[in-house]
């Protein structure tokens, strides 16, 4: 039971560092640009179809998810220039609707150039059986062990870039005034376009690397879209470390809270009500605390500013 | 959304409306084209269009024309088109819905229009049993059958602890009983997960605690691409065995899946070696069309076009005679890429069931092999409630 629980505390840090790599991207572009960007789950999709795309061309896996980041944020590059900078300083809803848009446009192109049957890619073969953790009682496949060290590392690096650096000065400094930072010399246009890109790496980082352990398909990213955007709620729109926290947290209720309910409930009602009612409770805690949190603390757990 | 494709050139003849012109049929065919379920309604499409191109456009005999529209897996858009088909296009007969929950929602309009419908894939238990319409036909299997067949199997080769694991929503739930309709022995854990869920990491070392000796899944669609993945990864694929129905080891799931999909086994009514002329055929164009394995749902499509060109053929083109042409659905012998089936009081397929394997060939890639006949002339559980 013990490792049981040892196992799906990994499990919710892999998940929930995965959701960061979303989240990430999402209150940067959101905090520092003033865009509520829908078709983030796009780039996450398109990263992933990519990756897919290149790992059928070159037959290796690292490779093709070094090509599809850079692709990716290519992309976000070419969007950010022609669209998003429009939509900037516009009301919230006109920017809703057109990133709604993106995201019907993005999954009817990708279903024009891929086709609508799911695509794979394959994991290298040295990570693709389990670990021994602890002898007999412990596996952990090793993939998902690489996917907890590159979502740490990630974390870490995001932390010294925007804390500890001269872009990251500039990115704060735009974030919370941007008039002021062009005032002040800080070229805000072209810092923009390097916080989309960044947020849009970030995404096809994620999408390829939760390739090989998802399905590669069209409408793959408002799936992931809905939890990342609970967690930027959560963690505080625009605050990076919010977006962390808020991550972990929704790994973890998820993964270790829909285990630890149903055998709570197997404790008071019978096994198959249980196996019934525990999924369905589980479901819910996250929305559950969100709506705690938006009711006792409105601005997040670590709001951005004030 | 709305595609019209005039196969032949009596397109004002029926624009004067279908109860003059015995020369021509309209075909609805209403599927998933967009969204998640895109990848069934374009096979089910494909297999269709491919019998129409076998029938040189003529679906027995008459100038045909078939309107295809996407209903994106929403019973709300469903029923819109339905009245569309309906009311202003009059389509003579319907075909193409993939999932239960819309054939439910667009079955009424249909049948309160007495239009025939052929379903190539939902095959709802409401339908089956005490709801069965004369105008419902299903050319497929009723929604439990093929989880009966693996129930069967399973129990057969004498597995006694099986962990059982299908989404929260009443069709999960079906497809549980319908195996454990069969399968006789102990559950070791029977898990429910949320609908469209993505990691089942959680509930994989759940089944590696229960000790299950095998495990029977029912995820369809992307789920089940995500579970299977994360199951053989974990190691657990040697060690508790997977089965599941035809849904989720067919070659969509194992293109995404990959050369890990190697070992798990599958039961359909369908298999793609199947050894008549019909499926041969049908197997060689679909791939020299597409580009691509065909699955069962394209041969449900195929299936379905050739059922009303036989029916329609057999009423010598008066589809306007609705109580002829309804016998005729019901009795005909429709060549089918699976060789033989009838139907049953409830229009539903009395047929054989398959076991598949997915294997690995010669050329390093995976695919379904036929393994061996697990039920003959199987009918299902609700036909003894239809009165019909």
């Amino acid at each position: 039971m013990l490792y049981l629980i040892l196992e799906q505390a990994l499990n919710g840090l892999q998940y929930g560092l995965m959701l960061f790599l979303l989240a990430a991207g999402l209150t940067l572009v959101f905090g520092i640009m003033d865009l509520i960007n829908l078709a983030h789950g796009s780039l996450y999709m398109i990263g992933a179809f990519l990756a897919a795309a290149f790992y059928q061309w070159l037959g290796s896996f690292f490779p093709a998810l070094f090509l599809a980041i850079i692709a990716t944020a290519l992309i976000g590059v070419i969007l950010e220039r022609l669209l998003y900078r429009r939509l900037q300083g516009m009301s919230h809803l006109s920017q809703v609707l057109a990133t709604f848009a993106l995201i019907l446009i993005a999954n009817e192109t990708i279903k024009i150039i891929f086709g609508a049957q799911p695509l794979m890619i394959g994991m290298p073969a040295s990570l693709s059986g389990p670990v021994e953790l602890v002898t007999d009682e412990l596996y952990y496949p090793a993939y998902r062990l690489l996917i907890i060290a590159v979502g740490l590392v990630v974390a870490v690096g995001l932390y010294v870039l925007v804390n500890r650096t001269r872009i990251g000065m500039w990115m704060r400094a735009g974030a919370s005034n941007p008039q002021m930072a062009a005032v002040m010399g800080v070229r805000i246009k072209p810092l923009f376009t390097f916080v989309f890109a960044l947020g849009a790496a970030l995404c096809a980082l994620a999408g390829a690397l939760l390739g090989p352990l998802l399905a590669v398909s069209v409408g793959m990213g408002e799936s992931i879209l809905i939890p990342a955007f609970e967690v930027i709620v959560i963690g505080g729109i625009g605050s990076m470390r919010g977006a962390l926290v808020g991550s972990l947290l929704v790994g973890m209720i998820d993964t270790v809270g829909r285990l630890l309910l149903t055998f709570g409930l197997k404790l008071v009602v019978d096994g198959s009500t249980a196996a019934t009612l525990g999924p369905t409770l589980a479901s819910m805690m996250v929305s559950l605390l969100m709506v705690a949190v938006l009711f006792f603390r409105p601005q997040g757990l670590f709001p951005a500013r004030g | 959304m709305i595609k019209k494709t005039c196969v032949a050139l009596a397109c004002s003849t029926l624009l004067a409306g279908t109860a003059l012109a015995a020369d021509s049929i309209k075909v609805g065919m209403m599927t998933t084209l967009s969204g998640p379920g895109a990848g069934l309604g374009i096979d089910i499409r494909d297999g269709f269009n491919l019998a129409l191109k076998h029938l040189d456009g003529k679906i027995g005999g008459l100038n045909t024309e078939v309107i295809t529209a996407d209903d994106a897996q929403n019973p709300e858009t469903a029923k819109q088109i339905t009245e569309r088909f309906v009311k202003r296009d009059k389509v003579d007969i319907a075909t193409g819905v993939v999932f239960s929950n819309l054939m439910l929602a667009v079955g009424p309009a249909f049948f309160a229009s007495e239009t025939f419908y052929i379903s190539a894939n939902a095959g709802p238990s409401q339908y089956a049993g005490a709801e069965c319409n004369p105008f419902f036909f299903n050319v497929a299997w009723q929604n439990d059958n093929l989880h009966e067949a693996m129930g069967k199997h399973v129990q057969d080769k004498g597995y006694k602890k099986v962990a059982l694991i299908a989404p929260n929503y009443p069709a999960g739930k079906d497809a549980l009983t319908g195996f454990k309709r069969f399968y006789q022995g102990a559950v070791a854990e029977e898990v429910y997960t949320k609908l469209g869920q993505l990691d089942y990491a959680a509930e994989i070392a759940q089944i590696r605690a229960s000790g299950a000796d095998a495990l029977y899944i029912f995820l369809p669609g992307g789920m089940g691409i995500n579970f299977i993945k994360q199951y053989s990864q974990s190691g657990m694929l040697k060690r508790t065995p997977l089965f599941a129905p035809g849904f989720s080891g067919d070659e969509d799931v194992v293109k995404a899946v990959g050369p890990a999909m190697e070992g798990t086994f599958n039961t359909s009514h369908w298999y793609r070696e199947m050894d008549n002329p019909v499926n041969q055929r049908f197997v060689a164009d679909f791939q020299k069309d597409f580009g691509r394995l065909p699955t069962l749902y394209a041969s449900q499509g195929y299936d379905a076009a050739m059922l009303m060109d036989a029916a329609v053929k057999a009423v010598g083109g008066k589809i306007e005679d609705k109580a002829a042409f309804g016998k005729a659905l019901a009795t005909v012998k429709a060549p089918s890429t699976r060789g033989e089936y009838r139907f049953g009081n409830n229009h539903y397929p009395i047929q054989a069931y398959y076991l598949r394997e997915v294997v690995k060939n010669a050329d390093g890639s995976v695919s379904n092999k036929f393994v061996g006949k697990v039920m003959d002339e199987h009918v299902d559980a609700y036909a003894k409630d239809c009165k019909m």
